[in-house]
């Protein structure tokens, strides 16, 4: 394996520091007065600055500085933390994110209006130069011809201990041409009261060089202050080119050396030009190239997922044999496989507040854009979900919270005269059940208006007019392609993309969506979506001579039902379980199994969050983990299954969808109740 | 015996760059991502060189570098901080914290591998 593009890495890198710049600026503006948060940015600052102009992002590095040295004096205190300053660093943060995109493009014009803003949101700040990579001057200093110095220096006592070692300096001097050198020992104490990790000794040296004094001063550069140190040419030496025969250096003199350039250090500007001329081809691709992590934890994934097809092929063998050996084999290697997949699982989880963060600034700018006040509340952001589901779930999300914001939330006049507070609100909220993630954006504004969407299904042809057609599903249409609310197509939410194109991103993610709204009082939409869309656990359970697996979070409890119990519900639906009716499905009737069943049937009972279903099976089987893999495209339209796996025989067994299911029994059982 | 270097930073980037740089010239690198990784990396081990970032989240290099002078296995330790701004100040606090000598960043891998030379005794 290669060792992945340092300048990739910094481009993932610099993503994660702008969001972090980006999600401190957004608190700032709520904390104005906090100093962490204050710290946190101009750490984010600092370090993309730094690691920019390491790998040759000049510009950037630049710019960075500027909006940098800006921010320092609201971390010093000298100019204050306004929501006029925070919008003009998120502004200026978005342009870093082109630099890191694009380092090339012309950004001139823009750079000097974005640090106009920041100079003018701390005023008083000097005036800040507009970014110039190129700026510094390169003072190339002229080689002189051999010169004999005499160099005399002395160190702190606490040198040693600081991690220099004296001896160093000699050697660097040594290797610079003649020398002679002489140890002072008269600091030197008597023996009872050396400190041995103290240095007493002080040096002279006569050192015959064509190098320039800038580098006799270089060897010391690291104790440069705390040291006295005097240089002197000799008086007899052939030619002195340094100005000034002698020289003591002082404690601010020396400093300068070690930024400007020299001969041995050449310019920021000379150093980072070859790293950007290799980087140059690389810099073209996209961000999302560089995520080939991500992709190796899917090529990971799927080795797993072979690995647990062919342990449940040996966990087969292994129980139809007498082997004592292979069936202790087979029980270890079920449980490291379930660890693995465990651990597999749990390296592509990430928890939703990586995504609910986007839209913070999402919101901050559709304020702006609408002149709405939105307060957006976020909760349940610890649940975890895989990487590459809340990635695909971006996109959609953005699209609901922009709808939310346009057409849910009234403007303000008509907030206050419906009596609601002046800020409307958005609410995005996550929740896990079973093996599903529930994420819902809520908004508190006028409802969706539901003559509008008969008068828009119908001119759009959806439903005939006039066709009774209850509530929920009046709603639902606005999932039909071709269907959008917005009489005019606004900045906002009309970008060509409808509902439907949410609906079917989630679906495409094994999810659905759904809609409830109240006129007046605001709208919730719902996304269910699979935790992960590889491997889950599942029950494996037999229906007459078919297999078919129950995914286990869902399942709550099993239960044998005799045959009395069996007989007597005959005809009904549900069975009383523990006080409380539970409708059930008598799976063999779905499937129209014809084979003989057996005596003891046994329910299944899973659940969604607060719905019960019973499944009555023939037998039940046990634990299996289940590879997913989905159905073909023919077999798209069958609800009562999600997909499908591969047995340990090499048989297939169909897995059951229980959300489908539920809303099944849930069906029947509001018919039986009716009829009742 | 290959000399062996402690380096903190909370940049994967830059901890990735120096890591080639001194590997390349032969040194046995560890690595940590902040003041306190550093500091537990060198309870448990004595380095022979530590070059560290200054700002960093959990333990910044200042508190850091105090902290690693108490350390009893790491008496006379060299220590290099990576800077971005030539701040004479931070310098001067960085000193007095126990460092001995900087780096200027952005810096070439030559740059870095000549400084570890220098401040590495004989």
């Amino acid at each position: 394996m290669s060792n992945p593009d340092p300048v990739d890495i910094f481009r993932i890198e610099a993503a994660e520091l702008l969001e972090q710049m980006e999600q401190g600026l957004l608190d700032l503006e709520h904390r104005l007065d906090d100093r962490t948060l204050v710290d946190a940015v101009f750490r984010a600052l600092h370090t993309l600055k730094g690691s920019g102009a390491m790998f040759g992002f000049d510009r950037l590095a630049a710019f960075t500085h500027h909006c940098e040295t800006a921010f320092d004096r609201v971390r010093k205190g000298l100019a204050e933390a306004t929501p006029e300053l925070v919008s003009a660093v998120l502004d200026a943060r978005d342009h870093m994110r082109a630099l890191v995109e694009d380092p090339s493009g012309d950004h001139a014009d823009e750079e000097r209006y974005l640090l106009e803003r920041l100079q003018a949101a701390v005023s008083g700040a000097a005036p800040l130069p507009v970014a110039s990579p190129a700026d510094g001057p390169v003072a190339a200093a002229v080689p002189a011809s051999p010169t004999t110095w005499c160099i005399r220096f002395s160190l702190p006592e606490n040198t040693l201990v600081n991690g220099t070692n004296p001896l160093s300096f000699l050697d660097e001097l040594r290797a610079m041409g003649e020398c002679r050198v002489v140890a002072d020992r008269s600091a030197l104490p008597p023996l009872e009261k050396l400190d041995p990790t103290a240095l007493y000794l002080a040096w002279e040296v006569t050192l015959t060089t064509d190098r320039s004094r800038a580098d006799i001063e270089d060897v010391f550069l690291f104790v440069m202050d705390d040291m006295t140190l005097t240089i002197e040419a000799q008086a007899d030496s052939a030619s002195t080119p340094e100005p000034g025969p002698s020289a003591t250096i002082s404690a601010d003199g020396p400093l300068a050396i070690a930024t400007e350039p020299s001969p041995d250090r050449p310019a920021p500007e000379a150093t980072a030009r070859p790293a950007n001329d290799t980087a140059d081809p690389r810099l073209r691709r996209k961000v999302e190239s560089v995520r080939v992590p991500a992709e190796r934890l899917d090529e990971l994934m799927d080795r797993v997922g072979e690995l647990v097809i062919v342990q449940s092929r040996l966990q087969q063998i292994a129980a139809t044999s007498s082997d004592m050996g292979l069936r202790t084999v087979s029980e270890e290697m079920e449980r490291l496989c379930s660890e693995l997949r465990v651990t597999m699982m749990v390296l592509r989880m990430v928890p939703v507040a990586t995504l609910f963060d986007r839209y913070r600034r999402l919101v901050h700018d559709l304020q702006r854009d609408t002149g709405k006040k939105i307060e957006l509340s976020t909760d349940g952001e610890s649940t975890e979900m895989d990487k590459t589901v809340i990635e695909r779930l971006a996109d959609p999300l953005v699209h609901l919270v922009r709808n939310a914001a346009d057409h849910g939330l009234e403007p303000a006049e008509a907030r206050a005269a419906a009596g609601k507070p002046e800020a409307g609100s958005i609410r995005l909220s996550a929740r896990q059940t079973g093996g599903e993630v529930i994420i819902s954006v809520t908004d508190d504004g006028r409802g969706i208006d539901r003559a509008r969407v008969r008068t828009k299904a119908e001119a759009a042809g959806l439903i005939q007019p006039g066709t009774t057609i209850a509530d929920q599903d009046l709603l639902q249409l606005i999932f039909q392609p071709g269907f959008s609310t917005a009489s005019s197509v606004t900045n906002l939410s009309g970008r060509g993309v409808g509902m439907d194109v949410v609906k079917k991103a989630i679906e495409s993610l094994h999810g659905s969506i759904d809609l409830t709204s109240r006129p007046g009082e605001g709208s919730t939409v719902s996304l269910r979506i699979p935790l992960t869309l590889a491997i889950i656990d599942g029950l494996l359970v037999r229906v007459g001579e078919g297999h078919y697996v129950i995914p286990l979070p869902a399942v709550e409890e099993c239960i044998e039902i005799s045959q009395e119990e069996d007989l007597r519900s005959r005809g009904r639906a549900f069975l009383s379980l523990r006080d409380t009716l539970v409708p059930f499905i008598r799976l063999r009737e779905l499937f129209a199994t014809s084979t003989k069943p057996d005596p003891y049937q046994k329910m299944v009972v899973v659940s969604t969050g607060d719905e019960h279903v019973g499944l009555i099976v023939d037998q039940i089987i046990g634990h299996h983990q289940t590879v997913i893999k989905s159905m073909s495209k023919l077999h798209e339209d069958v609800t009562a299954f999600s997909g499908a796996t591969i047995l340990g025989d090499g048989s297939v067994a169909l897995i059951l969808d229980v959300a489908n299911l539920i809303s099944l029994g849930q069906e029947q059982e509001a018919q039986l109740r009716a009829i009742a | 015996m290959t000399a062996s270097i402690l380096t903190v930073d909370d940049s994967m980037s830059v901890r990735m760059t120096t890591r080639i740089a001194l590997t390349g010239a032969g040194y046995k690198v560890t690595e940590a991502v902040d003041g306190l990784d550093g500091l537990n990396k060198a309870r448990a081990t004595r380095f022979d060189v530590v070059i560290t970032d200054l700002n960093m989240p959990n333990m910044d290099g200042l508190r850091m570098i105090e902290e690693f002078r108490r350390l009893p296995n790491q008496i006379g330790v060299p220590i290099l901080f990576l800077t971005t701004e030539s701040d004479a100040a931070l310098k001067g606090r960085a000193k007095a914290a126990g460092a001995t000598g900087w780096l200027v960043k952005p810096f070439e891998p030559d740059q870095l591998v000549r400084l570890v030379q220098k401040v590495l005794a004989k």
